[in-house]
């Protein structure tokens, strides 16, 4: 007979609450509450992540690890203490491995200038999918026309999913690089990246894993997934613009040359011979964005305390609510019907633009995102000029998943 | 903010019926207009008798905005010259972005695009039009940007 076990259910995620975490959220936009659907595109900060960078700059700040005295002390320890709850956010083995730039694209240039383009050649082949935003794309043409190494790039089908099939036949002796999307900022895909990665390093090819959308919707264990190189930004998280993180294997990151050169990079400079300094500060020329990293730990702090798997489960109950109500909709389209999505709600409606649509939806204080959304050649398969893309966050509610559901009928209503 | 200054019937009416709609070959001018912000692209096509210009069609697509634009704009400066559509442009600039300009009984149909100026991100859907068009006088071939 089976034991008769009671399990406490985890208290429910309350958005509500968290809501009152974050001022702006109480913003009328013309004349309506915000609903704020592009967090996607940068999410809103708490209230800790507020003060904790007022508090730093009120009391803390210096520059860091140039100083004997009181505040620098306090600066560096700010900013090490910030590298530090990184590097157990991603499960890092080492603060060696956590580089601080400015976002996810300078993360992923710096490993297309620093590991790349001094290793490729002509003969070598770098392989993208046709998922990536930009940011993802444009580094590795810049390494394609600097070194004469060939830029390929995996397919994906009318659902927007990775075809994985085409992907592997695509990795090869030849592939050096693999640099895939966590999630599409798009179409909100999720990718296989653990099987990724594993197939990629059978042909002894390196990964980097753009994590812009990934970080703040799942739990990410950089040496679970194996990844080389993972770079994600600190203003999607809920942290402050200009501060992001590349993650990155001690062993590469050791072996490859500095990218920007300047003070803090350095051990020793004379005109005969300089030394550079140890990681992570190899990477970290000029004095950094300190009260940005300050900024990104408390977002971080933040997160943990709500719970990052609560917040997940939060976001695909919206996630799912939103496309079971916008797929009643006859004059919408869901663009991106992969099985594995993460906060992310793209779609078009007949006969109404997306730009005319933005208008119309922030007319009713509803925030989304129209465009191409920076991933012109996803616009492109799917043979569309732009979406609108609602995207979830830690704050939204089924509250708001009706207000657009509302605006949308406001837009069908204009252009009746 | 008021949606229906935004989208007047006559601009709805140009958007769901463009007029002058389509292309012809040969041309005497022809330009691409794009703004890479909201990805609408339009191209404008002119004949030209002497000065003046004696037909003028676009193609493209865009937002309502955009789309109504270039239709009311096709309509206004057919049988035009150079010097006039110049001045023409000079008024429907100044209603999409100045709150003070007046009314002015030359822009007839156009009127209906003043309230345009009442969000700024969409003043340049109502204007890549003209700045193709212009290019497309100007230069005989080209491609604009708005950005």
């Amino acid at each position: 007979m089976a034991a008769n076990v009671s399990l406490a259910a985890p208290p429910p995620y309350d958005a509500e609450r968290v809501r009152h975490d974050f001022p702006i959220l109480d913003t009328m936009v013309n004349g309506h509450p915000l609903v704020y659907l592009d967090s996607a595109a940068s999410s809103q900060r708490p209230l800790a992540v507020l003060r904790a960078v007022e508090d730093y700059e009120t009391h803390s700040h210096a520059n860091v690890h140039r100083g004997v005295h009181a505040l620098s002390q306090a600066a560096t320890a700010a900013y090490e203490g910030a590298r530090e709850r990184v590097r157990r956010f991603i499960n890092a083995r080492t603060t060696r491995e956590i580089i601080f730039v400015r976002g996810t694209t300078e993360g992923i240039n710096l490993v297309a200038q620093a590991y790349a383009r001094p290793r490729l050649g002509a003969g070598d082949e770098i392989l993208i999918s046709a998922l990536e935003h930009h940011a993802n794309i444009v580094p590795w043409q810049m390494v394609c026309e600097q070194t004469g190494c060939t830029l390929k790039v995996a397919p994906i089908n009318r659902r927007g999913e990775l075809q994985l099939e085409e992907f592997l036949k695509l990795l090869g002796p030849r592939t050096r690089l693999v640099a895939v999307a966590h999630v599409s900022n798009a179409l909100g895909t999720v990718l296989p990246v653990k099987r990724i990665i594993e197939a990629a390093h059978g042909f002894g090819a390196v990964v980097l894993i753009d994590g812009a959308q990934a970080v703040p919707h799942s739990r990410v264990d950089v040496r679970a997934l194996g990844a080389d190189f993972y770079a994600f930004s600190g203003h999607k998280l809920y942290g402050p613009t200009g501060i992001g993180v590349l993650y990155g294997r001690e062993e590469l990151l050791a072996a490859m040359p500095p990218w920007q050169a300047g003070g803090d990079m350095i051990l020793t400079v004379s005109f005969e011979k300089t030394t550079y300094n140890e990681l992570p500060w190899k990477f970290e020329a000029g004095t950094p964005n300190i009260s940005g990293a300050v900024g990104l730990a408390a977002a971080m702090d933040y997160l943990e305390s709500l719970g990052v798997e609560a917040i997940a489960a939060h976001e695909q109950r919206l996630l799912q609510l939103a496309t079971a109500e916008l797929a009643r909709l006859p004059e919408i389209e869901i663009i991106g019907t992969a099985a594995h999505k993460a906060s992310v709600l793209s779609f078009t409606m007949k006969g109404v633009h997306p730009h005319d649509l933005g208008t119309i939806l922030d007319a009713e204080g509803v925030a989304v995102r129209t465009g191409h959304h920076c991933a012109m050649p996803v616009m492109t398969f799917f043979g569309l000029p732009a979406t609108a893309r609602a995207s979830f966050g830690c704050y939204n509610t089924e509250r708001d998943v009706a207000s657009l559901v509302q605006a949308l009928g406001k837009a069908r209503e204009v252009f009746a | 903010m008021d949606l229906k200054e935004l989208y007047r019937d006559v601009i709805l009416d140009h958007n769901r019926h463009p007029r002058n709609f389509g292309s012809f070959e040969p041309a005497d001018g022809r330009a691409e207009g794009h703004n890479p912000l909201c990805g609408d692209r339009l191209s404008v096509f002119v004949r030209m008798d002497g000065e003046r210009v004696a037909d003028i069609r676009f193609e493209g697509k865009g937002c309502a905005i955009s789309t109504a634009s270039a239709s009311l704009m096709t309509e206004a400066v057919k049988g035009k010259d150079r010097a006039a559509i110049r001045a023409l442009f000079d008024k429907v600039h100044a209603l999409l972005t100045r709150s003070d300009a007046a009314p002015d009984g030359a822009l007839g149909k156009l009127a209906a695009l003043s309230g345009v100026r009442e969000f700024p991100v969409r003043v340049k859907c109502a204007s890549l039009c003209w700045h193709t068009l212009n290019a497309a006088l100007e230069h005989g071939a080209a491609t604009i940007s708005t950005e």
